[in-house]
């Protein structure tokens, strides 16, 4: 019978190994160490810049103990969405670290790259020949986004990951790639069941999100020719039915249908069973092949330039009414910044009044007692960071002074920085939720080989 | 007067994809799952109306095995927008918590 063991080290390659459990999960023998290091959870900065939301020391951490293991046990290590957003520099960062760890320990071998940032010309042609579709909930897109993005990338399937192994690699990093390819790779280049090792590998992607522990460790998957078992590293946690189809939910819009490049997980007759205290087998997942191959691109762009800027307020007659006071204050910025030339067109802002409305939109109970203070967040928005600034600073004396009452005396509100107004640079945004159809899975992918 | 947050074992939300937010209901029994699948006011159309959405398109899940109602819809705002509230959309179940049954 073939089975595959693969260890999934933590939720997120650089967000912190725990030595002991990795240390428990090398013990319990696997064939390859699959670790996700990337994501679009955080938002588009990554993708838009290039550059991952980890430090390069949280990397070398995560990095070193992994090559260590895979080299010493001579096992394969395979990481997907290298640096966040999978981007090349992103993966070239990542690149760099591992041949450190390589030189420092003088392991010889080879490393693989595996690239998936797409050339604007080669999607303009995709679009040309109608092979770029849109998700559901995607953004209206024409031609021009593929270069108005500063980086795309496309979701890797398991196939990158088997050519690379095919070529002798010891270590495989690659770009963007679906969370669950990473994981899935060795178990189907091994000949075990399609269907149980991209169910195993949806199970695993968030390490032990599976479990009835939220420490954030891994856990360890085994896929045969008929089912899967998965169990945690770390000491004292548990998988049971419960958690581990519950975790099916987890971070995606049907969890009875989950769409890979290559076809669809279809979970709605899985069997969950209690193995040990720890164990859990899955059996009975299908797995629907696709009539097309397809790629889920991500793209993001400069979507302007912002300031920030801060008060606290506590004054009751603000606090009474802060809606109406909040409102009355735009009113009056919007009126001096038009009698100044500077039109509304020019510029965007919100308000977020923190204690108060700014994380949740929804109706408040009507019973809802005034708060004892609020912050308020200023963020304005325009093509520049000059003009954004210049514009955040018309509004800074209102921040301070703009009374509840006129016929009171002018209240001062309570600035916690000087200067008030914080240049934050650009934001963000995603641009594409969109498939490309491909001919073969590697079409879009590019290799480059070290050998140490 | 009854709100989800009374009954259910845990309300939690989430981002799916930048375009995307999920709700789950997770609850002690099957009696309350049950009874909070029977209340109109726990429905894609509350979902739709809380959430600012077009109601055809809040998808609904009953996962029966495990006592879980869950909810997915596009984001009023994609993730990460210029004047973004909740970058990874979870703090977005309270509104849901909050419905009367």
């Amino acid at each position: 019978m073939k089975s595959c063991k693969v260890l999934m080290p933590s939720g997120s390659l650089g967000a912190g190994i725990n030595q002991e459990s990795f240390d428990r999960g090398m013990a319990m023998k696997p064939d390859v160490i699959a670790a996700d290091a990337g994501s679009t959870d955080s938002g588009p900065a990554s993708l838009a810049l290039g550059e991952c939301k980890y430090s390069r020391e949280m990397l070398e951490h995560d990095l070193g103990i992994c090559v260590r293991a895979a080299m010493k046990a001579g096992i394969p290590f395979l990481v997907g969405s290298c640096g966040t957003s999978g981007t090349d520099s992103t993966l070239n960062k990542c690149a760099e670290i591992v041949e450190e760890v390589f030189k420092k320990e003088g392991f010889k071998g080879r490393i693989a790259k595996v690239y998936s940032q797409q050339d604007p010309e080669v999607l303009k042609k995709k679009w040309d020949e109608g092979k770029i579709h849109p998700l559901e909930g995607a953004p209206e897109i024409t031609k021009e986004v593929f270069d108005e993005c500063t980086n795309i990338v496309a979701l890797m399937g398991a196939e990158p990951f088997i050519e690379a192994l095919n070529n002798s690699a010891n270590i495989v990093l690659c770009g963007r790639s679906t969370d669950t390819a990473i994981m899935a790779a060795v178990p189907l280049m091994k000949g075990c069941d399609v269907a149980a090792a991209w169910h195993a590998a949806k199970t695993a992607e968030c390490g032990s999100q599976c479990t009835d522990g939220a420490g954030g460790d891994g856990v360890m998957i085994e896929v045969t020719e008929e089912c899967f078992y998965v169990t945690p590293i770390q000491e004292g946690i548990h998988c049971t039915p419960y958690t581990v189809s519950a975790h099916l939910l987890y971070e995606n819009s049907d969890p009875f249908r989950l769409t890979e490049p290559s076809g669809s997980i279809l979970a709605k007759d899985a069997v969950y069973t209690q193995v040990d205290d720890y164990t859990v087998k899955v059996t009975g997942t299908k797995f629907e092949h696709a009539k097309q191959y397809t790629m889920k691109l991500e793209g993001a762009s400069i979507a302007g330039y912002q300031n920030i800027s801060l008060v606290g307020i506590a004054d009751k007659k603000v606090m009474a009414d802060p809606d109406t006071w909040m409102k009355n204050l735009s009113e009056y910025v919007v009126n001096y910044l038009n009698k100044m030339g500077i039109s509304p067109d020019e510029y965007t802002f919100d308000f977020k009044a923190y204690g108060y409305n700014a994380v949740i939109n929804g109706p408040r109970a009507e019973d809802t007692p005034p708060p004892r203070e609020i912050g308020l967040l200023l963020t304005v928005t325009s093509d520049t960071q000059e003009n954004a600034t210049k514009i955040a600073k018309f509004f800074n004396p209102y921040l301070l002074h703009f009374p509840a009452d006129f016929k009171d005396q002018l209240p001062s509100f309570a600035f916690p920085f000087s200067p008030v107004d914080i240049p934050k640079g650009p934001t963000y945004e995603f641009r594409l939720n969109h498939v490309v159809d491909v001919d073969d899975p590697l079409e879009l992918v590019r290799f480059e080989y070290v050998d140490m | 007067m009854t709100k989800l947050k009374d009954v259910a074992r845990y309300v939690k939300s989430k981002n799916a994809g930048p375009f995307w937010g999920t709700i789950e209901i997770y609850c002690y029994t099957n009696e309350d799952y049950e009874e909070i699948k029977s209340s109109k006011n726990i429905s894609a159309k509350k979902v739709a109306e809380l959430y600012d959405v077009e109601e055809s398109m809040v998808k609904s899940f009953y996962v029966d095995n495990i006592n879980v109602i869950k909810f997915s819809f596009p984001r009023r705002i994609p993730q990460g927008h210029k004047y973004e509230n909740d970058m990874h959309f979870g703090q977005q179940y309270i509104i849901l918590a909050e419905t009367e049954l």
